[in-house]
């Protein structure tokens, strides 16, 4: 790790005001990833502004909405008992990732920002697009079984690691950014970019914004949601596939309406649209899932060790609108 | 005072090994003895959660700088340019050590190539420019603080002239070599034509498994703190080998031996990893090089880069049987990745050496060459892996006779040593199973796989026999020290890497020498006490017991003999005598007692001292000795996603007498937790383009965790084995063997698919 000196931000002009042009300023949330990227020497800031110290509630909108601080803990976003009443899948997604120690670090414009569990990337001695454009990629023809079936390029194949964001990309949320030009408000679903030829560049943040809230505009269908994670073991390890989904059910058991993302596919959380699309006024049966998990995946191609993901993304499709459809969901 | 000698073993009353039992066996009732198998908690406890117990890299040093590794990034070559200018400027840098001004040393020697030999590999350590694996210390850096050689270290920049490497075990392979032995045993035994019977055979199983690379992750990482006085050298290692770790250093730099003083008081896992690497070297050197101490404490990735782990396998097992379940072909075959500089080929044919009955044998094994990292031990190196292929190759003869699986081993097992002839010493398999079946409610399996389910769940049973040698090392000895007061320390140069020995040791001199488990201290951990053994193939304790057997032998001699004519003792030898209730009492005759605090006083003693050294192994020599044991598994497989989840495990034991209920069902369920993780999850991402390690972390390299491990139930026969010291077989090891086997004949009774590769990860059953 390099040397750097560290700052605490009591608020968010303050933050905004430290780190202002200033490249090698990096923002601070509960440092689990950053710091590990920087005893990696990944990362080798020479400022941390530490926004810990940004607004952290978790407040109900008149609308019936949710508006959080990006300094909230994953931890305690995940306990809050409006989100587990109302976005039951958000509250999941969350509790599948990590340890209960690191979500009780983490903050939500962290996890948010985290950066790829590439290897690769991770190993200053293999050759990475993403953290030296023109290098080359190492995972492309290497270990790629955690690595993208969609949306990925030649330059890079990794996918973004958050199981909160996959929850976050279903319910249409909005993040909140504040920096040197003003604020200003992004869709999650857009936040994050496909790797292109330009895989460093992960996100539409420009330099010095800041993730100051998200907001998470209401959804009564969503009571009924829920998260499946599938990985290498029972815990502790990172999705090979996820899916978030919310399911409205119309009377005559055909789909009024259905969010559904995945995660462990792309270099971005992946919002399904086009399985959404092809459910509307469906019958809730496998029938349909399965189509709809064709649709979705139809332009999915495997890498060397991860072909499986295919079929297991719509596989775990198939089963969490399944378990959606009956009596206890 | 008196060390062991052949004169000696023949007087009577004495252990003879292979000839006479040990005499703690035929003890029964004498207070102390009771404590033996009672479930004491560790005595280190209290020292542990208080934080108080020092490990290796805990200790404070006046002048103390610290260590970081830089590692090459290239399989093999040249280093042609190696810039430390950078590192040498950071703040805090006290020196760079390279090849170029690292102190002269000779290399090390590979383990059991000589007394002091306690290398994994007989590299020379930065001592030229050539590299021979990826990820091989190219640089050490000091510092004041470990912030600063962190990342002074990650500033050195090396360039190289990189030469042919053999990365791919597909490439390997295809030049396999034989060793001249294995371990000391015959790297190929045949007994009649295994082929020829096994073409012949009614039925027949064919297959090959395969098992993958596993890297070390001991909580603690390696670490040493070093510090020199002049030509003396003391080391605070994490170790499970000190006096070997103390002799090679001594001979790496040129010392005599009593100069290198080397302790390991607590050990945060060992495992076969914690022995002697190139860090305690590299500290010893850069320490001689800036005159100062070091400690040096490797990062998660540097025990990846330079500590080995165990080795990939390919195995063949081929069983030839006649219908009515009785082996006429039993073959097992294969190939391990090794370095040409070590010595731990992964010996997966021993199991096969003694468990089951065979009309004609073959087993071979051999090497392919690669460019990497010394393998080295790790829990059960051979028998894990070896098990794995044996007996899943088992199960599906079982399931090609339409046996029941536990019912084919009744019918295989066999009166003595199939390859050797020898007798067991002690043999228990087929009770184990019994015992192991009923707990488990084994009736409730179905013969069929894919027959029960819970909703996507398919849910399956499996068993596997698990077994590990017997092994006794020469050449340790004990001290016995006792005080005026009826204090007594035992003392000896052995290793509690957090599996009990201390504890059980307590047990075991208390019962012993008849004294309260409060009187009894237990010395270990420093090379300054009796030379004691490695920790190392579920050793330790018999040899342990083996010295502590020779030192109460002189120690109840040296009694008798202060006792003189004035002691109900007077006349008797040790033949005729027993250590009981603080004191000696004649074995027949209640009335001849007297204590040891008598015998002191009168004998104007203030202390008896007595050392003494382990008799040789000879029951090694005249028994097969072997631990046994049955494994049950319960599996449940996602239908949907191919995810394993082991939900029920049972292992049941026959290792010998246990010493300690606690501290031995501990290490039976760590090994099966280490098994599940064999089973299911652990594998080193080995990159066949660069030999290089990528999931050198442990968010990547995955061992089990809470989630992944069910309630286990620990069963054992506790049965003595007559020709072991205490009757006790060793049991760190045995948990992890067949707990591969079992898990992935419970995946075959869930959902009909045998997957013959490790780990059984979900997209090899979707
Ligand atoms: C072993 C391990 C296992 C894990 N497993 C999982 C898992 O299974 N699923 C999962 O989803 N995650 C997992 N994680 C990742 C974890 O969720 C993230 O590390 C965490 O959410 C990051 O939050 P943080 O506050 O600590 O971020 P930090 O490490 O502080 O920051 C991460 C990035 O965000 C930037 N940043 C932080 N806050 C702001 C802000 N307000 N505005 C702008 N930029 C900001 C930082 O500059 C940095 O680039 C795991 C992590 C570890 C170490
Ligand atoms: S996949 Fe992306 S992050 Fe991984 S090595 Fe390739 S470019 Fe780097």
């Amino acid at each position: 790790m390099n040397p750097f000196s560290y700052e605490r931000a009591a608020d968010a002009a303050a933050a905004i005001g430290l780190a202002k042009g200033n490249a090698a300023a990096r923002y601070l949330g509960g440092g689990t990833n950053l710091v590990d990227l920087m005893r990696e020497t990944v990362e080798r800031p020479e400022m941390l502004v530490d926004v810990t110290g940004l607004p952290h509630g978790i407040e109900p909108r008149a609308d019936g909405g949710l508006l959080i601080g990006a300094s909230a803990t994953n931890t305690a976003l995940a306990a809050d008992s409006h989100v587990r009443t109302h976005y039951p899948l958000l509250a999941r997604a969350i509790l599948a990732g990590a340890s209960a120690q690191i979500r009780n670090m983490a903050t939500v414009g962290g996890n948010i920002l985290q950066r790829t569990r590439c290897r690769y990337f991770y190993d200053t001695a293999a050759a990475c697009n993403k953290r030296e454009p023109g290098a080359g990629c190492d995972a492309r023809d290497g270990f790629n079984r955690y690595h993208a079936i969609l949306g990925a390029s030649p330059a890079c194949v990794a996918t973004h690691p958050s199981d909160m964001c996959v929850a976050l990309a279903a319910l249409d949320a909005t993040v909140h950014l504040d920096g040197p030009d003003g604020p200003r408000s992004i869709a999650l679903a857009d936040l994050h970019r496909l790797p292109g030829d330009r895989p460093d560049i992960e996100t539409e943040l420009k330099p010095g914004e800041l993730i100051a809230a998200v907001e998470i505009p209401p959804l009564p269908f969503a009571r009924r949601s829920t998260y499946r994670k599938v990985r290498d073991r029972a815990s502790y390890a990172f999705a090979l596939v996820s899916v978030a989904a919310a399911l409205d059910l119309a009377e005559d058991g055909t789909v009024r309406d259905v969010r559904l993302a995945l995660g462990g596919v792309a270099h971005k959380p992946w919002r399904a649209s086009a399985a959404e699309a092809a459910l509307k006024g469906r019958p809730a049966n496998p029938e349909s899932f399965r189509a709809a998990a064709e649709v979705e995946l139809a332009a999915a191609t495997g890498l060397r060790d991860n072909g499986f993901k295919i079929e297991l993304a719509k596989r775990t499709i198939v089963a969490v609108l399944g378990d959606l459809t009956g009596d206890e969901a | 005072m008196s060390a062991h000698s052949d004169a000696a073993a023949s007087r009577p009353g004495r252990w003879q090994p292979a000839v006479t039992q040990d005499p703690l066996l035929r003890k029964h009732g004498a207070q102390g003895s009771g404590a033996l198998g009672q479930p004491v908690s560790r005595i280190e406890g209290p020292l542990k959660v208080q934080g108080k117990a020092r490990f290796a890299a805990e200790f404070p040093y006046e002048g103390l700088c610290y260590a970081a590794l830089a590692f090459s990034t290239i399989p093999r070559g040249r280093i042609t340019a190696l810039d430390t200018a950078a590192a040498e400027a950071a703040p805090g840098v006290v020196l760079v050590m390279t090849h170029r001004n690292a102190p002269r040393m000779k290399a090390p020697s590979l383990m059991m190539s000589s007394p002091t030999a306690a290398g994994a590999s007989d590299l020379p350590v930065m001592q030229t420019d050539e590299i021979h694996w990826n990820g091989q210390p190219i640089a050490v850096v000091l510092a004041e603080t470990q912030e600063q050689a962190d990342y002074a270290a990650s500033l050195v920049t090396a360039g190289y002239a990189p030469l042919p490497a053999v990365t791919s075990f597909d490439e390997a392979r295809k030049t396999p070599r034989q060793l001249d032995n294995i371990l000391g045993q015959p790297p190929v035994v045949e007994i009649g034509d295994a082929e020829g019977a096994l073409k012949g055979a009614a039925v027949q199983v064919d297959q090959i498994y395969r098992t993958p690379r596993h890297n070390h992750n001991a909580i603690e990482l390696h670490a040493a703190t070093v510090a020199w006085t002049g030509d003396e050298l003391r080391v605070h290692d994490a170790s499970q080998l000190l006096d070997l770790t103390a002799g090679q250093l001594a001979d790496i730099f040129g010392l005599e031996a009593d100069k290198v003083r080397v302790s390991s008081p607590y050990v945060g896992g060992g495992f076969g990893g914690k022995c002697l690497w190139d860090h305690q070297i590299l500290a010893c050197a850069a320490a001689k090089l800036a005159g100062r101490p070091v400690r040096i404490m490797l990062s998660r990735e540097g025990v990846f880069r330079i500590v080995g782990g165990r080795t990939l396998t390919e195995q063949r097992v081929a069983l030839g049987a006649s219908a009515d379940g009785r082996l006429d072909a039993l073959i097992h075959t294969g190939i391990a990745a090794m370095t040409a500089h070590n010595s731990c080929p992964e010996q997966f044919t021993f199991p096969t050496r003694h468990l089951y009955a065979a009309k004609s044998v073959r087993l071979a094994q051999e090497v392919a060459d690669m460019d990497m990292l010394a393998n080295t031990f790790m829990r059960a190196p051979g028998e894990s892996v070896g098990t794995f292929a044996l007996e899943c190759a088992i199960d599906e003869l079982a399931d090609k006779l339409g046996l029941d699986p536990i019912e084919l081993r009744r019918r295989i097992e066999p009166e003595k040593d199939p390859t050797s002839g020898k007798p067991f010493s002690s043999r228990h398999l087929i009770d184990a199973y019994e015992k192991g079946a009923e707990r488990f409610g084994w009736e409730r399996r179905s013969k069929a796989p894919r027959q029960r389910r819970d909703g996507e769940w398919l849910i399956g049973m499996g068993c596997a026999t698990a077994t590990y040698p017997y092994h006794r090392f020469p050449g340790g000895a004990a001290r016995i020290r006792l005080t005026a007061g009826g204090q007594v320390t035992v003392s000896t140069a052995v290793h509690d890497m957090g599996m009990g020995t201390a504890t059980a040791q307590v047990q075991h001199i208390a019962a012993r020498l008849g004294v309260p488990l409060d009187n009894v201290t237990f010395e270990y951990g420093d090379t300054t006490l009796p030379r004691g053994v490695i920790a190392g193939g579920s050793t330790q304790t018999a040899s342990i017991g083996g010295a502590v057997i020779a030192a109460t032998e002189v120690f109840v001699e040296e009694l008798l003999k202060l006792a003189g004519n004035d002691s109900p003792l007077a006349g008797l030898s040790l033949a005729d005598v027993e250590t009981r209730d603080g004191g000696i009492g004649h074995r027949d005759d209640a009335a001849r007692f007297e204590s040891y605090e008598s015998i002191l006083r009168r004998a104007g003693r203030g202390e008896l001292v007595c050392e003494a050294e382990a008799p040789p192994p000879a029951e090694m020599e005249a028994f097969s000795m072997h631990s046994y044991g049955a494994q049950f598994c319960e599996v449940r497989v996602s239908e949907i996603t191919g995810e394993v989840r082991v939900s029920r495990f049972l292992g049941s034991f026959d290792a010998g007498r246990i010493l300690n209920a606690k501290t031995a069902t501990s290490q039976f369920k760590g090994g099966i937790i280490m098994g599940i993780g064999l089973a299911l999850t652990e594998e080193t991402n080995f990159d066949p383009r660069t030999g290089r390690i990528v999931n050198a972390s442990l968010a990547d390299y995955h061992v089990p965790v809470q989630m992944d491990v069910p309630a286990i139930e620990i069963l054992y026969t506790d049965i003595p084995d007559p020709q072991a010291p205490m009757g006790a077989r060793g049991i760190g090891e045995i948990g992890i063997t067949g707990v591969g086997a079992a898990v992935a004949n419970a995946v075959y009774n869930a959902t009909g698919k045998r997957i013959r590769d490790l780990p059984i990860t979900l997209d090899k059953l979707m």
